[in-house]
């Protein structure tokens, strides 16, 4: 589905992606966790070919999307939803003008089954009533909300989730996580989720991957990445109490 | 701004004017309204004082050195053709990419700050079609009117120093000053403004898109938009004036 063959980004200077090869099973939920600043973000704007690789090649469905352009990226990207880290909301626009923005400009679609299509996705995550509202006037969990409303309102196949629920509750972190896993389920939808949420990345992840000084030093499956001997991901899993026996094994059921 | 800088500007307006074969979308036309609005009306008030005083003092200026020669009542003449010819289209320019260029600038500079550019082109909505082309569109048509505006303005401003401090009438000034306006000036004066709007939304939404480094970057941005557009204004309104009266 998604292949990144040896990737290499330098960015400022320092090579951020080193060689780092993977690849996103269709209709898995793929995790990558990591400290901050180590390249998750870059590594998810690759497969939109927001950023293109220096050295290497990112595929989706065995075509290259960094080489790709004009309407052939344009069709390539349409495949996609993406949550960005901060939201990404378009400021002049309200909550729900936001999420209808994908609809007016690229489907067909009749304003009435917009304005239905982008009333059910807003209550799917909660905000059903600030579709009115302008981002500036909502806390940052919510705008990261409404920005996950915009990124699946057009039913995409593959969804980039760049830090889902940082900054939430945990009520509505754990929302977010059935959510996501709900779409998985029902709509076979690809998703890659980046996050620092422990709880959420053994719940959802059929596989779980971890970044660390540009390589990708573990990919493994909830139950063998608990178990990694690597000392970063100790770290990780420590830093999140999930060491403790039979801890992990109820998330992850 | 180097030479791939002016290529790639250029480039840009060239994208944004294609651009405007989407007009026929009503969403398209409404998006160019409220930027007519925003960045035309909502200028009014700056440019009627700024445009009351030019011709107030041009006004004094020549009446004072005509008086000598008991010519003060032909200050009419000399405001209308300054205005029409210069200083309205200048005047409006400058104040326009001062307030406009600046504002454009800033806006896009912060969307892409916060990857708000990233997330239309993830979503295929090309930025210059969605965001440049109304702001284009909208430059292109209130700079000219807002520009003979500034030369009524002007003119007004002119017949009441004439009329409080020269003693001048009413009549004769604008008398004087209709006889010699001729439509030559006034269809170069608007067309240097036509010019002026291009130049300011140009260079004010290709520094806003370049912008890197975060909130100091906006700033950073919205400055350079401001300077570039100064300089552009005043080499192209020479250009011009020699292209049409040398
Ligand atoms: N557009 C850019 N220009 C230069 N450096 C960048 C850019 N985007 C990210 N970086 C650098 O790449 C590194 C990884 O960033 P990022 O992927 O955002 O981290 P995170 O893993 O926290 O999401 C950081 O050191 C950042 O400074
Ligand atoms: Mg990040």
């Amino acid at each position: 589905m998604i292949e990144f063959r040896n990737v290499t980004k330098m960015l400022g200077g320092r090579a951020v992606l080193d060689g780092v090869s993977f690849h996103v099973e269709q209709g898995e939920t793929f995790v990558i966790v990591g400290s901050s600043g180590v390249g998750k973000s870059v590594t998810l704007k690759h497969m939109v070919r927001l950023f293109r690789p220096d050295e290497g090649e990112v595929l989706v469905d065995g075509e290259s999307i960094s080489r790709a352009t004009g309407s052939r990226l344009e069709k390539m990207r349409e495949q996609f939803g993406y949550l960005f880290q901060g939201g990404a909301l378009l400021a002049w626009l309200t909550v729900a003008e936001n999420v209808a923005l994908p609809l007016r400009e690229k489907t067909a679609l009749s304003n009435d089954e917009i304005l239905k299509r982008v009333r059910e996705t807003l209550k799917l995550v909660g905000l059903e009533n600030d579709g009115h509202k302008h981002p500036s006037e909502i806390s940052g969990g919510m705008q990261k909300r409404a920005g996950l409303a915009r990124a699946i309102v057009r039913q995409a196949r593959i969804v980039l989730y760049d830090e889902p629920t940082s900054g939430l509750d945990p009520v509505t972190s754990r929302a977010i996580d059935a959510l996501i896993e709900g779409m998985r389920r029902e709509l076979g939808v690809t998703s890659v989720v980046v996050t620092h949420d422990l709880h959420s990345a053994l719940s959802i992840g059929a596989r779980i991957a971890m970044l660390h000084g540009g390589k990708m030093i573990e990919c493994a499956a909830p139950e063998d990445f608990v178990r990694s001997s690597r000392p970063e991901v100790r770290a990780f899993l420590e830093s999140q109490f999930i060491t403790k026996r039979g801890a992990w094994e109820r998330i992850i059921q | 701004m180097n030479l791939r800088a002016v290529g790639k500007a250029a480039l840009l307006l060239a994208l944004a004017a294609a651009g405007i074969r989407f007009i026929y979308r009503k969403r398209c036309r409404i998006e160019v309204y409220a930027s007519m609005y925003v960045y035309g009306i909502k200028s009014l008030g700056v440019i009627t004082v700024v445009a009351v005083f030019t011709g107030m003092i041009l006004a004094l200026n020549t009446g004072i050195a005509m008086r000598d020669f008991h010519q003060e009542a032909h200050i009419g003449t000399a405001v209308m053709v300054s205005m029409l010819r210069e200083m309205g289209p200048f005047m409006t320019g400058l104040i326009l990419a001062a307030c406009v260029g600046s504002a454009m600038a800033a806006q896009l500079g912060t969307m892409v700050v916060s990857e708000e550019i990233a997330a239309l082109e993830i979503m295929s909505i090309d930025p210059i079609r969605f965001l440049v082309m109304p702001r284009l569109m909208a430059m292109c048509v209130m700079t000219p009117l807002l520009s003979f505006y500034t030369c009524i303005m002007g003119v007004i401003g002119g017949g009441i120093v004439g009329k409080q401090l020269l003693d001048v009438p009413w009549d004769i000034y604008f008398d004087n000053a209709l006889r010699w306006a001729k439509n030559k000036d006034l269809f170069v004066g608007m067309f240097k403004a036509f010019l002026f709007g291009v130049i300011i939304t140009t260079v004010s939404c290709y520094e806003g898109f370049a912008t890197t480094h975060g909130a100091v970057g906006v700033g950073a941005a919205t400055r350079k938009a401001v300077i570039i557009c100064f300089l552009a204004i005043l080499i192209t309104g020479l250009l011009v004036t020699g292209l049409f009266y040398y």
